[in-house]
Order: structure tokens, then C-alpha cells, then sequence
């Protein structure tokens, strides 16, 4: 009713009719985005083909082949093996002690809201830089933690550059960059949460453990939902850290998705399995994706409707 | 209800001390060796006390750097500039994209709007190279490869979803009585757009756009694989430096200091909008 009063009204001049509006207003950003399916579908495309860079010649469509030979592929399932492993050891202890700082900063106070601006700085640093900053400091020659891993007797511990101390590494740097996400998210949910539950138990003498089972861990849980799910998408996916610090190595020790496409793309020319990968690792974000953006619209609801 | 115990304070003082000291530990070690010769650098056990100096600055800025072999010329302003040019850029082709196009999301619900905002949120959830490895290669064909404008385009696919999905959600906010009420005054949706809901909405979109700047600053695979040296943002730009600056620690790490000190300051700036933008506006605290 609102509208036909509107159309009604409408002074002269620059006229756009109120139904094709949205669309004009909309399709700039959607043809944009528009060019960015198109290498997307071409992605489809390579991962049936026979396709190498330094065999132009040889190019065919093979079908399914690029996928069915990751099944005999050991290092198809050693990548997807330390994507895993990455992805839970990061999630996992992120949200451990993101939990347990978000517990910490808890109450409002000028010390706490200042240490938690402070930890924003990790989470804003490149993650491609600060695993070079760690890099760094793990240098064997005058890196400071290799110098304070000596002093607690681990001579010679040699950080990223062996195979069996690299995972912990790039989970160390992970750490350092994204737990403050999960803090933050954590925080606020926290600060939001009613407090008449908090006061009554405190009332009736209930004992802590019991609250923080009982009540704050529930009332937190869409909160936890989120930010785990986001990290996970983000996680399975990392990149940056990994091949900043180590390209993959050593060996093939730290090759995830996405390193092991990359280097395949650019080292090996294998167009056609670095297509298969991206669409194996896109296959599992999506999956996760659509549970995210499940739970994330309903915890927005639930924002909506407190404020 | 402060029934803290003395123990539990110190046990709580304790953890602070040690998460604070965990997390700013790095960028406080990179940033005192920023400010020393490779000789004190490389001194062990690693000191905390030292002569400062800024010659790792000046070689920086003036683009000579002094190795053991000779000088060596080094590019890093122009990694610097190009970070600020690409970030600067994308965000406002961004926001003249993407701010309109939230509007319409959040006014007018049309056939497919869901959809097609879903469709551009699950952009920034799907696996980069999935799209730049064959962008790559049209990238060629098209003649974009190592330019500015294909750079700018593909750092559409880090800010585009932001903004429209912060903004979108401010729109949302503003009770659409009001602009009804200035329509029916006699004006039109342009001007009703311009002076109601932009400005009521202009926290918003400052803040997205804070943290669509401060991703495109961060990122690192796009200009990876898309940019050649001369077109590097810092981030790419830290990484070649590495491997061809042998060992000139302190200027690795004046680099690293100059490439996150934007950032830093824009988040401590900005940082009240941060917590709402990171979540994409689901927690609002």
C-alpha cells in the first residue's frame, strides 16, 4: 500500500521502475563476480582432463581419471591426511585457549579491554608475514626460540626445517595468528550472555564447575558453533602460513590442499590433478559452509532479536 | 560476589601475564631487531640490550641495500606502494559496487536476492586457487597478467562479500518508516538513498570498509600467483626479499615492521567495529 502511494507521488525526473530497481542496483557487483564463475566452471572442466602445461599436445579429456588415481595416490592421502591433521590441531586448541582467555578477559575492566585490544595485533598482522616474523625466530643460527629451546635442553631443535617438528610449527604460528579470532568472537558472546542465571547461582551457592557446565558452555554455544566452523572453513584451506614458511617441505611433510595444488600448478604443470584437488577441498567448505551459514543466520536472528 | 581468593587472583594474574607475553612476544622481537646491525643480531645469547639504529630503515627507503657482497638494489618502496595502491583501490571499487548492491539486498527482496547474496557469500568461503589457478591462464589470453586493473578485479572476491554482507546487515537496520516517510515527502529514492539511508548507515560502511582494506592488505596468495615483482604488495614482496637479501636480518625485519604497521594501526584505530566485522555482523556485542 506504502509503495502504490510512493509511485503515485514521485516527483518527476530520474525515473527507474521500483521492479527492475534491486537489479540495477545489484548487477554491477554480480557481473563482476559474474567473471569470477566462469574460471570456477573451467576448474570443473580441467579436472576431466589430461591436461599438463608442458604437454599441450597431450591434452584430452580422461574423466574421471584425475579422481580415481588419488585412491592409489599416496600423496593424495598423505595431503589429505595433513589437511585434516592440520585443520583439527589448529581448531581444536584455538578453541581451547581462546575459551580459556575469553574466561580471563571476562569481566569489564580498563586492564582487560586493553589486553584484548592487544591481542587483536596478531590476528591483523598477514599471516604470509607473520609466519616469516616466526621464521625468524626460529632461525637455528640467532633465531630467539631456537636460543630459549636450547636453554631448556632441546639442542639442535630444528623447528621447520624437519619433518618431524614442521606440523608443530605452522600449528604454533596458526596459533599465534587466529586464537584471538576465536577470543574475540567468544568475548562478545560472553559480555552478552543474560546475567539473572550467573546471579541466581550465585545465590544458591551453586558450584562453579557446575555453572560453567551447565550454564555458561550452553548459553555460549552458537557463539562456539561460529567461530569453530569459520576457523575450520579457513583452516582446511591454509595457504598463506605454510607455504610462506616452509613451500610444503620439508619433503612433502606439510602439503595441504592447497600447497599441493599450487606446487602442482606451478612445478609440475599437472593442470588437470591441481583442478581434481581444488575441487575435492572445495567439495569439503562446501559442506561446511552450508552448516556454517546455517547456524551463523540463526545466531543473526538471535542478535536481531536481543537488541 | 568477589569471592576471589588470593591464589586464584595470582593464578589469573599469572595466565594473563603468560597469553600476553605469548602473543605480543613477536612483533615485539621483529620490531627491536628492525632496529639492529646484523652483528648484534647474530650475537648469542640474544641480547636485549643494544645500540639502536636505523640503518636498516634508511637502506630500506632509499632502495640500496649494503651486503657482504656489494650493494644490492632493492624494490621494497615499490612493494609498499603497490600494497597501498591495490588495498586502496579494491576497497573503493568495492564499496561503489558493492554499497549499492546491499541496499538493494536489504530494501527490496526480489526474485533470487537471496540467492545471489548466498551465492556471493560463499565466495569467500570457497578455496582461492580454485578460481586463480585458471585465472592464471585466461589471465594471459586476456592480456591482464601482472596488471594493476586484473590485481584490482580479483581483490574483488575478498572485499565484495564483506562489504555487502556488513552493509547489507546496517541497511537492515534502519526502519524502512523513515524512508518511507521522506518519499512520501516527494522525493525520490536516489535522493531518499543519498540523504537517509547512506549517512544512518555510514558507520557501517566506514567499518566494513576498514576491514575490506585491512584483508586486501593481508593477502597473499592472490598477488602470488597473479604478480610479477614489479606489481607485488609487501606481502609477496617480504617473501622474495627473504630469499634474495642473504642474510641481512635487520632489514628482513624493518620490512616486516614497515608491512604491518597499517594494519596494526588501523586495528587499534578502528577496533570496536572489528569484532562485529570479523564475525560478519553475527555477534553484535
Amino acid at each position: 500500500m506504502t509503495a502504490a502511494t510512493i509511485q503515485r507521488n514521485r516527483p518527476s525526473g530520474f525515473r527507474i521502475s521500483k521492479r527492475v530497481l534491486p537489479y540495477v542496483l545489484s548487477l554491477p557487483a554480480l557481473l563482476v563476480c559474474i567473471g569470477i564463475l566462469i574460471p570456477f566452471l573451467t576448474s570443473v572442466v580441467y579436472s576431466f582432463q589430461r591436461y599438463r602445461l608442458s604437454q599441450p599436445w597431450a591434452r584430452q579429456v580422461n574423466w574421471g581419471d584425475n579422481y580415481i588415481s588419488f585412491f592409489t595416490d599416496p600423496k593424495f592421502w598423505n595431503t589429505l591426511k595433513v589437511s585434516l591433521l592440520y585443520a583439527g590441531t589448529t581448531v581444536v586448541l584455538e578453541l581451547l585457549l581462546g575459551l580459556a582467555i575469553a574466561l580471563l578477559l571476562q569481566k569489564r575492566s580498563t586492564l582487560n579491554n586493553f589486553i584484548s585490544i592487544m591481542l587483536l595485533m596478531p590476528l591483523m598482522t598477514a599471516p604470509a608475514l607473520a609466519a616469516l616474523m616466526w621464521k625468524l625466530m626460529t632461525n637455528p643460527g640467532f633465531g630467539v626460540l631456537s636460543y630459549l629451546a636450547s636453554l631448556i635442553g632441546l639442542q639442535d631443535f630444528r623447528w621447520a626445517s624437519s619433518p618431524s617438528t614442521a606440523l608443530f610449527t605452522v600449528v604454533l604460528v596458526d596459533i599465534w595468528v587466529y586464537t584471538p579470532f576465536i577470543m574475540i568472537l567468544l568475548l562478545a558472546g560472553l559480555r552478552s550472555l543474560p546475567t539473572q542465571p550467573f546471579e541466581a547461582a550465585a545465590l544458591d551457592g551453586v558450584p562453579r564447575s557446575f555453572v560453567f557446565f551447565r550454564i555458561t558452555l550452553p548459553m555460549l554455544t552458537p557463539y562456539i558453533l561460529t567461530a569453530t566452523l569459520f576457523r575450520l572453513l579457513d583452516s582446511i584451506q591454509q595457504f598463506d602460513i605454510i607455504y610462506a614458511m616452509t613451500q610444503g617441505g620439508p619433503g612433502d611433510t606439510l602439503t595441504v590442499f592447497q600447497v599441493e595444488a599450487y606446487l602442482n600448478f606451478f612445478q609440475s604443470t599437472n593442470v588437470g590433478r591441481s583442478a581434481a584437488l581444488m575441487i575435492i577441498l572445495w567439495a569439503i567448505t562446501y559442506f561446511l559452509s552450508n552448516i556454517f551459514i546455517k547456524n551463523w543466520l540463526r545466531l543473526r536472528e538471535r542478535a536481531r532479536g536481543q537488541a | 560476589m568477589e569471592h576471589t581468593s588470593l591464589l586464584e587472583r595470582i593464578l589469573r594474574g599469572v595466565a594473563l601475564t603468560l597469553v600476553v607475553i605469548f602473543f605480543m612476544f613477536p612483533i615485539v622481537w621483529i620490531f627491536m631487531m628492525s632496529f639492529q646491525t646484523n652483528e648484534t643480531i647474530l650475537r648469542i645469547p640474544p641480547q636485549l640490550i643494544f645500540e639502536p639504529t636505523l640503518a636498516n630503515y634508511t637502506a630500506l627507503i632509499t632502495g640500496k641495500l649494503m651486503t657482504a657482497a656489494g650493494t644490492l638494489d632493492i624494490a621494497f618502496m615499490r612493494n609498499l606502494w603497490n600494497s597501498v595502491f591495490l588495498s586502496v583501490t579494491s576497497v573503493a571499487v568495492s564499496l561503489l559496487l558493492g554499497v549499492p548492491a546491499a541496499y538493494a539486498f536489504a530494501r527490496h527482496k526480489f526474485r533470487g536476492s537471496e540467492d545471489i547474496a548466498f551465492t556471493l557469500l560463499s565466495f569467500k568461503f570457497a578455496p582461492a586457487l580454485l578460481v586463480l589457478l585458471p585465472l592464471t591462464l585466461y589471465f594471459q589470453k586476456l592480456g591482464l597478467a601482472n596488471t594493476y586493473i586484473g590485481l584490482i578485479w580479483v581483490y574483488q572476491l575478498i572485499c565484495l562479500p564483506l562489504i555487502l554482507w556488513i552493509v547489507r546487515g546496517y541497511f537492515e537496520d534502519i526502519p524502512a518508516d523513515i524512508e518511507y516517510a521522506y518519499r512520501i515527502g516527494g522525493h525520490s529514492w536516489f535522493a531518499t538513498f543519498r540523504k537517509i539511508a547512506l549517512p544512518l548507515a555510514g558507520p557501517g560502511i566506514a567499518a566494513a570498509g576498514l576491514l575490506a582494506f585491512i584483508f586486501a592488505w593481508n593477502n597473499f596468495v592472490f598477488a602470488l600467483v597473479l604478480a610479477s615483482a614489479d606489481k607485488q604488495p609487501v606481502t609477496v614482496g617480504a617473501l622474495a626479499f627473504i630469499t634474495s637479501s642473504g642474510i641481512q636480518y635487520g632489514q628482513i625485519s624493518a620490512a616486516i615492521v614497515l608491512s604491518i604497521t597499517p594494519t596494526l594501526a588501523l586495528a587499534l584505530y578502528a577496533q570496536r567495529y572489528l569484532v562485529e566485522g570479523l564475525s560478519l555482523g553475527a555477534v553484535k556485542g
